[in-house]
């Protein structure tokens, strides 16, 4: 095993050994090298001020994403590249990107231009057609309280297409990108440890020896149990690197989407298959949290209000746990047992995600309410499949996330269609018998009886759209 | 000309490189130490026993700081009294600190802070309004403005509407979290570098917890990360906690706040329950207004009690009300006391009124622009607003004109209602509102302010003054009046941090005032100086003092001419004194803070804007999807900077009324206390039309900065009008035929709900 990690730092070769593994990136950027451009804004992936252009060899090609530095851990670096706003220019100096800011007047209080300012270089390095909604997709995990936005999206208008003058894939690729990393170091008298296995054979080794560890994959959700909660992680196993989890195997009838795969990896090809998948998708998290992600962390941790389960329940998908004995398949919704407890053996690990493709008969609606369009999570999701012919539904499958201590289907307003009429008296029957299915809970995010309206509405809402064959959203009005 | 020009921002490129300073951006001391600060978890309760024994053993502590432990005063109040630096007997929100530690590293000290062991006697927490209301806890004494008889007006008209409504509060939000950092020196002396709005504040409050006198401190600010009032009063926990700890251990001492922790810490904009009962004529003309203004100021005074007072500045906004009886409650509840937010109170005064308007409207089924132009400030009224000030540039009739025509207002409201006519689930609405703003501190003494310039021997300047800059732009327009002054460009001249040693007794840059104040201030120190060198050329050159010209970097008269370095360089050879003071103080103002008559304000800056949205009767989504603005900004210092104000502070005034929804525990735990839960608008929620023009007849008829007017805090009420599109939207889902009772934040919950009140009626 490695006892070190490489990557580059601003085009940089760094070697770093008996370093924390869950230090983040941003710590490392600010308190170490001294390199206090990337900002703090909420230490948790939400406001995007400490956004770092993340790059990685894909096949061959240099990939760069934006991505939060604040919950990253240094851990995950092993053989990628961190840029950060000091390494485009200087006030004498700028890049085009950052004399565009400074001109359009993007900056008032600043402290969230420099992540802005990266948010771009990653939308400039991504080669993506610049219209407003992809700047917007680009810059909606960038919050910024000055300026209303408008100059931002003048200056990403501006600027030029990618000129790709940061080609570091002769860099990237003279990193080693072999053997197991064990990266660890003594941290106020506890000793921390990272593995970070490259190949499913490593990965199962290591479960298996330590079937306590911490698993990580995106580190969107376990990066706050460290900055939020201040929880010593001793043991992590890194699955970013295992070739086999970050891998999308399509045949004629089923995506097999790695557990590792990121939701920006998924959602093009995901959302061919289920055009309403994709607008939900496209609205979790933001660009940078999309970028880190993944789909099996998402179903992994056991969350009642993630978006991909009911999503994914509802296309019916299965889920695959690995361990060294066995090898076994499930339907993705008795993964959840309850709040907190999931149908996962020691040893054992969610290795992929069989997401059947549509049937031709086959209807899919998914919808995601929240206070806010952009970057955030659900009061309710809901996500509903079935198969319409001759006027009768069959295959019926209504899941729901918000609602319940887990993502839930709902299975007495599923019984009401099944095989009967798709017909909009059957569908105010599936709304009203959601009561029995369902006892949501009053939060910060919705109140029970909001989230009870809104889930039987959102039936009446997928009705309305089959029958008119067009979408009924705020955000798709004709205005 | 360096006034009038949309010059950017002087940090601009530093900041789109990384390279502009922050405060945890400075290099660190030697030895620094780093400062948590730990938190009451009770919204009410004795203290019974505070055990901070593991603590102050834990690893990398190295001082823990409480109540007892303080040299001088436990209080950091601006001036009630009443709030302790850190809790003695009694916490009276969840969020008071306690204590502090202070450690080798940030993470060793938040580590060592769970350590403590505390033991709470709750007791009964009052948390919302009601609570406060039924329980009468009160910060002060309820205060009344009355303009003729309201009651006999109201009773006698032929028309009356009632009503009542909630506004939530709102999170400042700030990028930047709090942050000081304190270096000993010595004498005990300490020089504080704290993000704030208020360094001369921050001075007097160290130096009253250190027991020493404001000579022995100084207070240093560059910019902050963002401000929006946030930053006026709270910083003084973080500077005066690092300030003893630095004394104490005689190292350097950093408290940076984590996101969660400031926003359960720190005071937020009041929310309010507004009741109001209006009289009016079939003309929609009223007559008679009785507004009751219920606020949570938490749990001590802070500045509640001016912000109350501008809310009841503001009740009429831009609206000539004959008889009016406005009514202030200030409530003391057992949350984090509330404290200064963009427009200070003016939002939640001024929102009401257009509530009204929108019933009446609705009532006589008019258009309520017709309502809203019937009713404004003009030459057919007697424009004494009901505190006694006389309206004298009541522009805002003109500007809704102007508006309604350019945004072909009228058109898309009948487009609107018969697009309404045909879609069931989906409904628009439109409303345009104005704004007319009071500028001015309502204490009347902080309209003071002070710079300082010096001209070096190399023709270079050196700019000082008591203002703060927080995004808002105020160094390069301060900047501008001054290269303006001396005929020099804007880069010969050095924008400098912000430090009680240079200027003293400043005020806090707020009450939108920073360039009307500074602006001036620095204006008088460089014609100080400038009529020296005035007298120096005339003398060198021979002739008349009124013959000397500067213009485009040059100094000339009796045919010859001099360049400012040189002329700079030969009145220093000469023994003149290049460097100034200078001062400014508002003139005209004068009311009696008692019984709040009189005219607080220098002058009014106005506004207004069109709001077209559309909502989702089935979940309550709602789009805010085309605004028109129309700002007044007097002639402007500089319209780029000023255009940044409006448009950022419309859009944080969209906020407030929609996605940003702080939400209270019964316990009294903000359950809202970071960006995962708290929603401030992201890039998506911008309209994607947006039309921001700067009217061009604006001249402030008072002689301010170049004529310039104040635009920091007035754009935040341009968002007024989302709130009543959202409410005419939600009408349109009963066919008009009932008026939405809508509350804010206008969540799609809340929309929703109202939807669905009157599907129920």
């Amino acid at each position: 095993m490695r006892d070190h990690i490489q990557f580059l730092l601003n085009g940089e070769a760094v070697t770093e050994r008996h370093l924390d593994p869950t230090m983040t990136v941003l710590q490392y950027l600010r308190e170490r090298r001294m390199q206090t451009g990337t900002k703090e804004g909420c230490a948790e992936g939400d406001c995007g001020a400490c956004t770092v252009v993340l790059s990685e060899l894909v096949d061959g090609k240099v990939r760069s994403r934006s991505v939060n530095a604040c919950i990253l851990f240094m851990g995950t670096l092993d053989g990628k590249e961190i840029r950060t706003v000091e390494s485009l220019g200087t006030p004498d100096a700028p890049h085009e990107i950052q004399q565009l800011v400074a001109e359009k007047h993007v900056s008032q209080c600043g402290f969230c231009t420099p992540g802005i300012v990266m948010s771009l270089t990653a939308l400039q390095a991504s080669g993506t057609q610049k219209t407003k909604e992809n700047i917007g997709e680009a810059l909606a995990g960038n919050l910024c309280r000055c300026t209303g936005y408008g100059p931002i999206i003048d200056a990403a208008m501006a600027m030029t297409t990618d000129t790709n003058t940061n080609d570091t894939s002769a860099e990237l690729s003279a990193l080693r990108h072999d053997e197991t990393v064990e990266l660890s170091a003594n941290v106020y008298g506890i000793e921390k440890r990272l593995y970070d296995p490259k190949t499913l054979d490593q990965l199962t080794r290591l479960i298996t020896e330590h079937p306590i560890a911490t698993l990580l994959a995106g580190g969107t959700d376990i990066g706050l149990w460290v900055t939020k909660h201040h929880k010593t992680l001793n043991k992590i196993i890194y699955l970013g690197n295992v070739e086999a989890l970050n891998t999308i195997i399509e045949d004629d009838d089923v995506l097999n989407i790695g557990a590792g795969i990121k939701y920006a990896d998924a959602i093009n090809q995901l959302g061919a298959l289920y055009p309403h998948m994709n607008t939900v998708m496209r609205r979790i998290g933001a660009a940078q949290v999309r970028n880190l992600g993944t789909i099996g962390g998402n179903i992994a941790n056991g969350s009642p209000i993630g978006d991909m389960p009911p999503l994914l329940i509802a296309a019916d998908a299965k889920l695959v746990l690995h361990s060294k004995e066995d090898e076994r398949t499930i339907p993705l919704q008795d993964y959840f047992i309850d709040y907190g407890q999931q149908d996962l053996r020691t040893g054992e690990f969610v290795k992929s995600i069989i997401i059947p493709k549509p049937r031709t008969s086959q209807n899919y609606y998914a919808y995601k309410i929240s206070k806010r369009f952009e970057s955030d999570i659900s009061a309710v999701c809901m996500a509903m499949s079935f198969d319409l012919v001759n006027g009768i539904c069959s295959n019926v499958r209504i899941a729901y996330g918000g609602m319940a201590a887990t993502p839930k289907r709902a299975e007495a307003a599923e019984i009401i269609l099944e095989g009967h009429n798709w017909s909009e008296e059957n569908v105010r029957k599936a709304m009203a018998v959601l009561t029995s299915d369902f006892t949501p809970i009053d939060d910060m995010r919705a109140s029970k009886n909001y989230r009870m309206q809104v889930a039987q509405n959102l039936i009446l809402k997928a009705w309305l759209e089959q029958q008119s064959d067009a979408p009924l959203h705020v955000l798709g009005a004709d205005i | 000309m360096s006034v009038h020009k949309s010059v950017q921002h002087d940090s601009a490129l530093k900041q789109a490189c990384g390279a502009a300073r922050y405060l945890d951006d400075i290099p660190e001391p030697k030895a620094l130490l780093h400062m948590y600060i730990a938190m009451s978890t009770h919204a009410h309760a004795d203290i019974k026993s505070m055990d901070l024994s593991a603590v102050e053993n834990a690893r990398g502590v190295q001082c823990v700081l409480c109540a007892k432990d303080i040299p001088g005063h436990n209080d950091i109040s601006p001036f009630g009294g009443d709030d302790p630096l850190f809790a003695e007997n009694l916490v009276e929100y969840v969020g008071q600190s306690l204590f502090a530690v202070a450690a080798t590293t940030r993470e060793l000290a938040i580590r060592a802070a769970m350590l403590a062991k505390i033991e709470y006697t709750p007791l009964p927490a009052v948390t919302t309004i009601e609570q406060a209301r039924n329980a009468k806890l009160t910060i002060e004494d309820a205060k009344t403005i009355t303009k003729g008889d309201a009651t006999t007006a109201i009773q006698s008209a032929n028309y009356r509407t009632q009503g009542s409504f909630v506004m939530g509060g709102q999170d400042h939000f700030y990028l930047e979290g709090m942050i000081a950092m304190a270096l000993p020196l010595e004498d005990g002396d300490v020089h504080v570098y704290s993000s704030t709005q208020n360094p001369t504040e921050i001075q007097h409050l160290v130096a009253h917890v250190l027991g020493k006198t404001q000579k022995d401190v100084t207070v240093e600010t560059r910019r902050m990360g963002g401000g929006f009032g946030g930053k006026e009063t709270q910083p003084a926990i973080m500077a005066a906690a690092c300030a003893i700890a630095a004394t104490k251990t005689g190292k350097a001492v950093k408290c940076r706040l984590d996101r969660d922790d400031d926003m359960k810490m720190t005071g937020k904009r009041h929310d309010f329950i507004y009741g109001y009962d209006c009289g009016f004529d079939d003309t929609g003309r009223i007559s008679g207004l009785d507004i009751i203004l219920e606020s949570r100021c938490g749990r001590s005074k802070d500045l509640s009690g001016p912000i109350n007072d501008r809310a009841m500045f503001h009740a009429d906004n831009s609206y000539d009300l004959p008889a009016a009886k406005i009514t202030s409650h200030r409530y003391k509840t057992h949350t984090a006391s509330n404290t200064a937010f963009r427009g200070f109170g003016g939002p939640q005064g001024m929102i009401g009124i257009e509530r009204i308007i929108e019933d009446i409207a609705h009532q006589l089924d008019k258009d309520p622009l017709n309502i809203r132009l019937g009713n404004a400030y003009g030459d057919d009224k007697d424009n004494i607003t009901p505190y006694g000030q006389i309206v004298k540039d009541a522009v805002v009739k003109e500007i809704l004109q102007e508006l309604a025509e350019s945004s072909d207002y009228r058109a898309r409201r009948s487009a609107i209602r018969e697009y309404n006519k045909t879609s069931k689930f989906l409904k628009k609405g439109i409303s345009i509102t104005p704004v007319k703003f009071g500028i001015s501190f309502t204490k009347t003494f902080l309209n003071q302010a002070g710079a300082l310039v010096h001209v070096y021997a190399d023709g270079s300047v050196h700019l000082n003054h008591g203002g703060t800059e927080m995004g808002q732009g105020l160094f390069i327009k301060v900047a501008q009046v001054v290269a303006e002054e001396f005929k020099i460009p804007l880069t010969q001249i050095k924008i400098s941090a912000t430090r009680t040693d240079k200027v003293p007794n400043t005020s806090a840059t707020a009450a939108s005032s920073g360039s009307d104040l500074n602006g001036m201030a620095a204006l008088n120190a460089a014609r100080k100086i400038k009529l020296r060198l005035i007298d120096h050329a005339a003398q060198k050159f021979k002739c008349a003092e009124n013959d000397i010209n500067f213009k485009d970097g040059m100094i000339s008269g009796n045919g010859q001419s001099i360049s400012f370095e040189n002329l700079a360089r030969s009145a220093y050879e000469s023994r003149i004194q290049l460097s100034a003071t200078g001062f400014y103080k508002t003139p005209k103002i004068r009311y009696n803070p008692v019984t709040l008559m009189g005219s607080p304000f220098y002058y009014f800056a106005y506004g207004a804007s069109v709001s077209e949205v559309i909502i989702d009767t089935l979940t309550g989504e709602n789009k805010t999807v085309r605004v028109d603005i129309l700002h007044d900004c007097g002639k402007s210092l500089n319209p780029a900077i000023d255009k940044g104000q409006i448009e950022g502070g419309f859009i944080q005034g969209m906020g407030w009324l929609t996605t940003e929804e702080l939400v209270y525990d019964d316990a009294g735990h903000l359950r809202t206390h970071a960006p995962s839960t708290y929603k401030i608008p992201t890039i998506g929620d911008r309209p994607k039309t947006m039309n921001i023009e700067i009217w061009d007849k604006g001249r402030n008829r008072e002689e301010t900065i170049y004529r310039s007017k104040a635009v920091g805090e007035p754009p935040f009420m341009l968002a007024n009008s989302v709130y009543c599109a959202l409410a005419d939207a939600v009408s349109a889902s009963s066919g008009y035929k009932f008026r939405a009772n809508l509350n804010a934040p206008c969540t799609p919950e809340e929309i929703l709900r109202a939807v669905t009140s009157l599907t129920n009626v």
